[in-house]
């Protein structure tokens, strides 16, 4: 088969002596950094430790199913393990995974820059990541929370006697992390682009997370606030969302949505991101209509503010809402299906060839068009009241979600896997393990589409005997997930001694961050770039492959 | 030389505070007086009852928080990108509170 | 064509490159720019952030809307208007002090750095009286609430003072919603002008040292910002907490 695969000769190919990796050594070099590329690989071990942990908590969800009785686990406990899933994977994976990794890690390079425009923030964002983390390994070792992770009053503040603060705080001080990872992202974007990079030369991920860091920064302060109400509910029983007293527990869910439904664009538009970059090296071929795609992250972005009472369409809002939040979430299907289509016609005449970032970005589209297409059922009305709290939604979000998100991550880590680390991860075995992967995607969630039109309810322990079948399916389908997940872990950490040595442009990409060394300098650029050509122009490269420049050192 | 651009923008005058200083004192004490006094209510439609009080207060509440946004703030003397981030926050509060309310108004307005 | 190597801090760089610019940035207007859009970004967080305060205060305002006059009717408007001068003022001068910092008058930046500093003091001095006046009349939600000033209003000197009418006493109960909204939206204001205070602390002390007026006015500026904004969320919660009835 085919490659665009080019290393140097591995006989004389050394890794560069002078990198951000090798600049400074000791622990405090790395935990007092302002390196935004350092701050990316300290949330890259975070974030796939809190991954495992998720998974974890998953493979027990899975086992439980196994059977239709409660007999793994008491019920509370059962409630326990899937609210921590939902909320380690959300706040603590998802909602940080792409942005905080490679975004931190690319954003500037991709613009030229230096460093992103407020290091010191980006390390905060970190620590902030780390505190909210430990409190929320701190209340699973103290019991845990049983409301799921979308604490709905009046439940979470009345009717639970589980660590609904602490998993608050825990929620609340990761918001905090976002928020400021947002917020340099934006400013970095705005104010520091090399000269001569205008935005309409940007590579499309730095469009993506542009409108993702938009949706961090408004929409997350609203689930803030939400939280600090709960907590003052729960302890001092103001009664602003307490029926007894006057207030709506519905007013919670407001603000709760408000942000959570803009958390999952948060979530998915950095991953949109990484697949334009990777559909298009693995086509080399310019992303077809650079403009709608760049134009529909922002679209999908301000879109996505509109659209959060679909999460409630069965908890007594009027029918009237119904309708307007109904059609809204019509119109934000849209967006995201242009980029569908974009990336489909970037294929077609395109040379493509099917390394493993290539195989997960293939696994992203049809994997997100099925999860985006069965969120259009549930954003029609009529039919959302028989799906919801159903196991279609979950399918439907894990769709999107893992089948889309973690794929997309998937294929970053392993596009950029050279660029961070100066070396390639074993090119045959990763191609099984994507394969795997998708393989355990669709046997753990397929079945639960049916699950769900058939019936079957939503975090309940226990369901009736003939969904059994399906059930087990979908467990053998998560064993094999887990060693799909597994087996990068093991051989990517295995290439950090063993791989080939990588250089600059392995993939033979556009973008300016390959122009330069592998691993990169502290400094990102030997001489500040001027930005003289258009986004994804392979004929500039072709003529750059004359004069490339390699390692300082 | 360069440390001067820094403000290449227009640095405001005392005076221009004052006046805004003045027209802040005046407008509290002007939002004051109204309230002590029944402004009345329009009824459009039946059963559409708007009240002018909470709407005069708001107005005087918003004038003064526009003249501190433009004049304290600086707004007026910054760039495209200043006023374009102050109207995207005004408008998200405004998607925020106005979607909100096309569930209450709906289904619970002025029940109790 | 700006490089990482240590900067000669002599004569001729010194002109182009102050000590405080840092390596990531090509110039100091790049700096200032990006604060001061950082900082304004921050403020955008904010707002939302209060937004849903507002958003709760709205609904129930319109739900209880008897309550909340009963409840309004318990603040002082003397002392709400008093708070509002103190804020307003302080605006003005932590303006003035941004307008001193720019034109390099260090004794008047710190001057207005310090009138800031008590008129916000001031502020939560009055804040805190307001407060205690509450806690003594068990006002305050889920601390033995007491309705006795909405079902008696004869009772209560304010209340008689307002000229209310007993309330039925399902509406009495959801006073304590209104007075819930009251410390939750003042309480996290308050708590911002803390903030805000104790930075202004560590700014007098730095502002003395001529730190301020030296050109570099970016933190100053940006403080400024904040304290503006802190400034027009108390514009909107003075009428919509004091001033909703008194007719």
């Amino acid at each position: 088969m085919s490659t665009i695969i080019s290393l140097p000769d591995q006989r004389t190919a050394r890794i560069p002596k002078v990198n951000y990796l090798s600049k400074e050594n000791g622990i405090l070099s790395w935990l007092l950094t302002g390196d935004h590329k350092r701050i990316a690989i300290l949330y890259l071990i975070s974030l796939s430790f809190f991954f495992f942990i998720g998974g974890a908590l998953a493979g027990l969800i899975r086992l439980e199913l196994l059977t239709p009785q409660a007999d793994l686990m008491a019920t509370d406990t059962y409630n326990k393990v899937f609210t921590m899933h939902g909320v380690i994977m959300i706040f603590f994976f998802l909602v940080p995974s792409v942005p905080a990794t490679l975004g931190n890690f690319l954003i500037p390079m991709m613009i030229g820059a230096k460093d992103l425009a407020l290091p010191k923030i980006n390390l905060l964002s970190w620590y902030l990541y780390m505190a909210g983390g430990l409190l929320a390994l701190y209340t699973m070792a103290t019991g845990g929370v049983d409301t799921g992770w979308t604490f709905t009053t009046p439940l979470s503040t009345h009717y639970v006697n589980t660590n609904v603060l602490t998993t608050g705080l825990a929620a609340f001080i990761a918001g905090f992390s976002s928020i400021f990872t947002g917020l340099n992202f934006i400013v970095t974007i705005h104010k520091m682009r090399a000269p001569g990079m205008t935005w309409f030369k940007l590579p499309l991920f730095v469009w993506a997370h542009y409108a993702a860091s938009v949706l961090m920064v408004l929409a997350t302060p609203v689930v803030a606030i939400a939280i600090v109400l709960v907590a003052l509910e729960r302890t001092l029983g103001i009664g602003v969302f307490d029926p007894t007293k006057g207030g709506d527990p519905l007013l919670f869910q407001h603000l709760f949505w408000f942000y959570s439904h803009p958390a999952v664009y948060i979530m998915i538009l950095p991953g949109m991101g990484v697949i334009s970059e990777v559909i298009s090296t693995f086509s080399r071929k310019r992303v077809f209509g650079y403009t709608a795609v760049a134009f529909s992250s922002v679209a999908i972005a301000i879109f996505g503010f509109f659209v959060w009472a679909h999460h409630m369409f069965i908890m007594g809002i009027s029918n009237y809402a119904v309708i307007v939040f109904s059609l809204l979430t019509m119109l934000v299907a849209v967006p995201s299906a242009i980029k569908i289509f974009n990336w489909t016609f970037t294929l077609y005449k395109g040379s493509i060839t099917f390394e493993t970032p290539m195989l997960y970005a293939f696994g992203f589209m049809g994997l997100f068009t099925i999860g985006g297409l069965t969120g259009v059922f549930l954003g029609v009305s009529g039919t959302d009241i028989h799906l919801t709290e159903t196991y279609f939604i979950v399918a439907h979000f894990h769709f999107v979600m893992v089948g889309g998100m973690l794929m997309a991550f998937l294929s970053g880590i392993h596009f950029w896997w050279p660029k961070m680390t100066g070396r390639m991860y074993p090119e045959k075995i990763s191609q099984l393990a994507a394969v795997v992967t998708f393989i355990g995607f669709n046997f753990t969630f397929f079945p639960q589409f049916i699950l769900g039109t058939l019936g079957m309810p939503r975090r309940y322990a226990s369901y009736p005997p003939e969904f059994q079948i399906l059930n087990v399916f979908s467990t053998a389908g998560a064993t094999i997930l887990g060693v799909g997940y597994l087996l990068p872990v093991l051989y990517l950490v295995w290439s950090l001694k063993y791989g080939q040595v990588a250089g600059n442009n392995p993939w033979q990409a556009t973008g300016l961050e390959w122009q330069t060394q592998s691993p990169p300098l502290t400094e990102n650029f030997p001489v500040m770039p001027i930005m003289d050509h258009e986004a994804y122009d392979y004929e500039w490269l072709e003529a750059q492959k004359e004069k490339e420049v390699t390692s300082v050192g | 030389m360069s440390e001067q651009n820094e403000h290449a923008h227009h640095i405001v005058s005392p005076a221009v505070y004052a006046g805004i200083l003045l027209a802040l004192l005046v407008g509290t004490a002007v939002t004051v007086w109204a309230s002590y006094i029944d402004l009345g209510e329009w009824i459009p439609l039946p059963g559409l009852v708007i009240a002018w009080n909470p709407i005069v207060a708001l107005a005087i509440a918003c004038t003064k928080a526009t003249l501190v946004v433009l004049f304290f703030m600086h707004v007026k003397y910054s760039t495209k990108l200043t006023m374009l981030t102050v109207f995207s926050g005004v408008f998200m509060f405004l998607v925020l509170v106005g979607m909100t309310l096309a569930d209450y108004i709906s289904r619970a307005w002025g029940r109790w | 064509m700006s490089d990482n190597s240590p900067i000669a801090h002599g004569d001729a760089a010194h002109a182009e490159h102050p000590a405080y610019l840092r390596h990531h940035f090509n110039s100091v207007e790049q700096q200032a720019d990006t604060a001061n859009f950082a900082m304004w970004l921050f403020l955008l967080t904010e707002v939302m952030f209060f937004g849903g305060l507002f958003t709760a205060y709205l609904i129930y305002r319109n739900w209880y809307y008897p309550a909340f006059v009963a409840g309004s009717h318990q603040l002082s408007i003397p002392l709400g208007g008093f708070n509002t001068l103190l804020l307003i003022t302080s605006s003005f001068t932590m303006a003035m002090g941004v307008w001193c910092a720019e034109t390099r008058r260090k004794s008047g930046l710190v001057l207005c750095l310090c009138l800031t500093f008590i008129l916000g003091l001031g502020f939560l001095g009055v804040k805190t009286v307001e407060y205690s006046e509450k806690i003594e009349k068990h006002h305050v939600p889920g601390f033995h609430y007491s309705l006795s000033s909405f079902l008696d209003p004869d009772s209560d000197a304010a209340a008689k003072a307002a000229g209310d009418k007993p309330m039925a006493l399902d509406m009495a109960r959801h006073t304590e919603v209104y007075f819930s909204l009251y410390f939750a939206m003042t309480g996290m204001h308050a708590l911002h002008m803390i903030i805000g205070i104790a930075i202004l602390g560590f700014m007098i002390v730095r502002a003395q040292a001529g730190a301020y007026t030296s050109g570099h006015v970016t933190f100053v500026e940006n403080f400024g910002l904040y304290w503006h904004f802190v400034d027009i969320v108390w514009i909107f919660l003075f009428p919509l907490l004091y001033l909703i009835s008194r007719h």
